[in-house]
């Protein structure tokens, strides 16, 4: 009877999972539903305007994709030259070692932050600067969000690519010593080779992370609905247009930036489902 | 589990019954929440405001700072008492809802506050404004900024302008200007709660343009005279329709509203035709459903929610105004509300006698 109940009871839950994901899919796409009838998918996602004009309204989503996509690639090469580095660190040099320990708790910590700290301190600290340094006049834009952006997926890149580099078999390693390979050749030739996709999984999902982020961006973008020129030039994420509109928009409007967050689950979705496959492939080899 | 809510629930009923009690103590109804939301524009003075009023019956305000699109959209759901709007509903918008009725609450400004170096003093006209928010006018140093103000020297810096990134009845009020005083800009842009300006940054709410204003050297944007006030940011003296130049204050924008007032209180006092008035003053409204009786509301709330408006519109409450950097209703404006007021109606019965 009890392990009845317990079963029903995980069944139950296991079910609910599903149900809440397809229900999301499901509430996205109807809503979104006017907005790609009205402008057409394609027309939607390649348009640049995004004009409120009563009786002639036209909303487009390129702006938003373009600054997303802007900012998630700033960040991760930004964020290449310092999780890299950690994670060799952590993972190969000093493994095990208490320096490592405390690097990667510091480097987790990171990731414990929550975003509208890293806006504060990007809106206080790191706007200023940019606009000392003659950078860009506003201190805002692509640039400065993708900076802070960096800084918040760099625990995510960081702490995978280390387990991934552990995990390297010590027999490799240690046949190319034998014969005479140096420290970092065998972390050129034998650790990038074997633990190469394990490593490319862990920046996909932490580009996922960076795709999706919205307060930080919100505070730090400009907030203008234009295609950014520029990396200091100011735009709006996918994200951040949805944070700053959702409040007062209605009908085709608020139709449209639904239609944006479906978009923006796809792409996620989609960037989460490459790093799972990568992943697995990894642990095979 | 269930004993621990019951509990609980008890303790609960108990508190409200004995808060209650103790303040409901004009005998005729019991102290009532409220919840409104909207505009940030005014929300100074409302929170002095509803402090106040709570001291009278006990009744609690909750107002949502949201904007004024945001507020008349919760209006529109009917998840709210009341709505604040800087920005009067078009006919198309009160088409769509029940009957409303506004009540404008206070007078204030829209300030063109800036952030230079060593600049205290600056002279801007209508036109000059919408240039450099159309990104027309690009640098500090422009001849026609420096014609305006010959006594001053300005950097040879870029200007940013500042806007809402939100719907905002302050952009409302403030293209409401710029297309009566600018062909250019009624042509491209025109006036509405959201506007595509073209260069510059956003920020989102009063607060948010008006801290990045005071972070961002070089820029200028369009806030609530009381943003720019308390974050001790310098704004522009403004030329008027008459000619002369003149700065926020409480006497300036009352002049603003000498002229006529349509019965429903839904007008335009930008550019307003009179000496010695601010050119970029609004009405900041309620706006309030005829028929009180939506999403189950009780006529306790339903009268809370016109003693509210009534407390808003005496002279004491309007006498705060000027503390608050805004400026008292004018006396018309006042008469006609009351007026207005008494066709609100409970399950068709009017509320107030």
């Amino acid at each position: 009877m009890n392990d009845k109940l317990y079963r029903i009871t995980l069944f139950v839950a296991a079910l609910i999972m599903p149900i809440v994901c397809g229900g999301v899919v499901y509430a996205l796409v109807t809503d979104a539903y006017d907005a790609f009838e009205h402008f057409g998918f394609l027309k939607f996602l390649t348009s640049s305007e995004w004009s409120y004009t009563e009786g002639n309204e036209q909303y487009g989503a390129l702006p938003f994709i373009t600054g997303t996509l802007m900012t998630t690639l700033l960040a991760l090469i930004f964020c290449i030259p310092f999780s890299l580095p950690v994670a060799l660190f952590v993972g190969e040099y000093f493994k095990g070692t208490k320096v490592a320990s405390v690097l990667s708790t510091v480097t987790d910590l990171l990731a414990g932050i929550p975003s509208i700290i890293y806006g504060l301190w990007g809106f206080y600290t790191l706007r200023p600067i940019i606009m000392a340094l003659n950078i860009s006049p506003q201190g805002s834009g692509i640039l400065t969000a993708s900076l802070v952006l960096a800084i918040m997926i760099i625990p995510y890149a960081t702490s995978l690519s280390a387990e991934f580099i552990k995990m390297v078999p010590n027999d490799l390693k240690e046949g190319a010593y034998s014969l005479g390979a140096t420290r970092a050749e065998v972390v050129r030739k034998v650790i990038f080779p074997v633990a190469g996709s394990g490593i490319f999984s862990s920046y996909v999902l932490a580009i996922g992370r960076a795709l999706g982020e919205t307060m930080t961006v919100t505070m730090l973008i400009g907030n203008t609905n234009n295609i950014p020129n520029s990396i200091t030039s100011t735009g709006n994420s996918m994200a951040s247009i949805i944070a700053n509109q959702f409040g007062e928009a209605d009908d085709l409007r608020l139709s449209s930036l639904i239609a944006i967050g479906l978009v923006l689950f796809l792409i996620t979705a989609l960037i989460n489902m490459i790093g799972k496959i990568m992943i697995k492939r990894t642990r095979i080899a | 589990m269930k004993k621990i809510f019951k509990s609980v629930f008890t303790f609960i009923v108990a508190i409200a019954t004995v808060a209650c009690s103790s303040n409901a103590n004009n005998g005729t109804r019991e102290a009532q929440e409220l919840s409104g939301a909207g505009a940030t524009f005014p929300l100074p003075f409302y929170n002095v405001v509803f402090e106040n009023f709570s001291q009278v019956n006990g009744d609690v305000v909750a107002y949502g700072g949201i904007g004024s699109g945001g507020g008349v959209r919760n209006l529109h759901d009917k998840i709210v008492d009341f709505a604040g709007s800087d920005a009067f509903l078009t006919d198309k918008e009160m088409a769509e809802m029940a009957p409303v009725v506004h009540v404008p609450t206070c007078m204030g400004a829209v300030v063109v506050a800036y952030n230079l170096d060593g600049v205290k003093e600056l002279k801007l006209t209508g036109d000059v404004v919408a240039d450099i928010f159309a990104g027309e006018i690009k640098m500090w140093n422009d001849e026609r900024l420096a014609a305006l103000n010959p006594d001053i020297t300005l950097p040879a810096e870029a200007i940013i302008p500042v806007f809402r990134s939100d719907g905002s009845g302050t952009t409302f009020v403030f293209t409401d200007y710029l297309t009566k005083v600018s062909p250019m800009w009624k042509e491209k842009y025109g006036a509405g709660k959201s506007v595509n300006f073209p260069s510059g940054q956003a920020a989102k709410g009063n607060p948010g343009v008006a801290g990045v204003i005071s972070q961002t050297k070089n820029s200028i944007g369009y806030v609530g005279s009381e943003y720019a006030f308390a974050q001790k940011i310098p704004y522009a003296r403004i030329q008027n329709a008459r000619g002369e130049f003149i700065l926020p204050s409480s006497e300036s924008i009352s002049a603003a509203a000498s002229g006529i007032i349509p019965t429903d209180t839904r007008c335009s006092i930008t550019n307003a035709d009179a000496s010695g008035a601010y050119p970029i003053s609004t009405f900041t409204w309620m706006i309030i459903y005829k028929e009180q009786n939506y999403s189950d509301r009780s006529k306790e709330q339903a009268t809370a929610t016109l003693d509210l408006l009534k407390y808003i519109l005496s002279d004491d409450t309007q006498n705060i105004t000027s503390e608050v950097h805004y400026a008292p209703l004018p006396a018309k404006a006042k008469e006609l509300s009351l007026t207005n007021l008494k066709t609100v109606t409970y399950d068709g019965v009017s509320i107030l006698q």
